[in-house]
């Protein structure tokens, strides 16, 4: 392995001795000469830009009282279906409204705002085709609804294992649904996203009958990322296993908005 | 996937990371650390980063990345150790329990200038 940035740093302080300390602000970097051009301190985490908008949505979310869920999994889970059942369930008891990312279609949303929630769709096309929903993102779209009036706030994020699990949203939760099509082994090549999450799907369980699919595996993979996460079997399908899913949902919410 | 996007801000935080009394000056490398559980496939960063960084005060700039292992700390019984594995409990005494003490980095630590020509 390389030298690091901090021991290049010191490194080059042993050399050449003095350190020029910038004058301009606060948290102007160190710079050091070094025998090719200057070293200078940066230390900033890459999306520093994006965990101060999450920040700002999540103080928002706070004060207007909205408990918001990240929805995330891979293309094809199910996530929209699952959705749909979601909202119709839990809708007569929770004012609920969705922002539904997509790379370039309306299908979602469509489908969506047939529950009666407030549906927002977030086209990522016009933020270069991103392949997750980012802060900035989100606070966009909260100005297409009347926070004062939703108690859940539900994220449909882009369907993705990889990239939306490195960006906050300012969400209170998240979770992901994987299907019983998709590999046992899922969890343990997206740790990443499992590790993030705080309760797992596992959905299309009416499909086991027809596959070769050991569900028990798939939990255990789930949990040896992440031990102790709620962990649900669902057919969004037959609604087959919704009801833990949904008390789930509701105990969350309900924890937040008192 | 969103190599590119990381792309953007690492050019940008290290432009804007240029002393205004350097103003104009190129860089030739920036420090990066990323933790082994960030999402982020090194190959494709380097790809893009060469794209983003055209007519930039990073143009030709290498971008010198360190990895960073996933240690661990078990909250139960102290054990500390590096998770190379897909696996997060406490090997020691298999707790659940533990608090990931590295591996989650994207950090710009550095920036190296290029020398002058005079």
């Amino acid at each position: 392995m390389l030298l690091d940035g901090i021991n290049a740093i010191r490194a080059c302080h042993h050399k050449e001795g003095h350190p020029h300390h910038h004058p301009h602000d606060g948290a102007a970097p160190v710079e050091t000469h070094t025998h090719g051009g200057r070293e200078i301190k940066v230390v900033r985490r890459v999306l520093d830009a994006n965990d101060i908008m999450a920040a700002a949505n999540r103080k928002r979310f706070a004060e207007q009282r909205i408990f918001v869920l990240n929805l995330m999994s891979s293309p094809g889970s199910g996530k929209t279906t699952t959705l749909e059942q979601t909202l119709q369930r839990l809708m007569p008891e929770f004012h609920c409204a969705v922002i539904v990312g997509d790379i370039c279609t309306t299908a979602d949303a469509d489908r969506l705002a047939a529950s009666g929630a407030p549906v927002v769709q977030i086209n990522t096309d016009e933020f270069g085709g991103d392949c997750h929903l980012a802060a900035h993102v989100i606070e966009k779209a909260l100005g297409g609804l009347d926070l004062e009036a939703i108690d859940i706030l539900i994220v449909e994020n882009i369907g993705n294992l990889v990239c939306p699990a490195e960006f906050d949203i300012g969400e209170d939760k998240r979770a992901v649904i994987l299907s019983v099509t998709e590999g046992e082994d899922k969890p343990l090549k997206y740790p990443l996203m499992f590790r993030e999450c705080d309760a797992a799907l596992l959905n299309k369980i009416d499909l086991l009958p027809y596959l070769d699919y050991d569900i028990k595996l798939a939990a255990a993979n789930i949990l040896q990322i992440h031990p102790g996460i709620p962990v649900f079997e669902t057919s969004a399908k037959t609604e087959e296993g919704f009801a833990p899913w949904l008390e789930w949902i509701k105990t969350c919410a309900k924890e937040k908005l008192g | 996937m969103h190599e590119m996007g990381i792309a953007m801000q690492i050019v940008e935080i290290a432009a804007a990371s240029i002393p205004a009394d350097l103003a104009g000056s190129r860089i030739a490398t920036v420090n990066l650390k990323v933790g082994k559980l960030s999402a982020i496939v090194p190959d494709s960063l380097h790809f893009c980063f060469e794209a983003v960084s055209r007519d930039t005060a990073l143009e030709g700039a290498r971008l010198h990345i360190t990895e960073v292992p996933v240690r661990a700390a078990c909250n139960a019984c102290r054990n500390e150790w590096t998770i190379d594995q897909p696996a997060f409990t406490c090997p020691a005494c298999q707790s659940a329990d533990i608090t990931l003490l590295t591996g989650r980095e994207l950090d710009i630590e550095s920036i190296e200038l290029a020398e002058e020509e005079n």
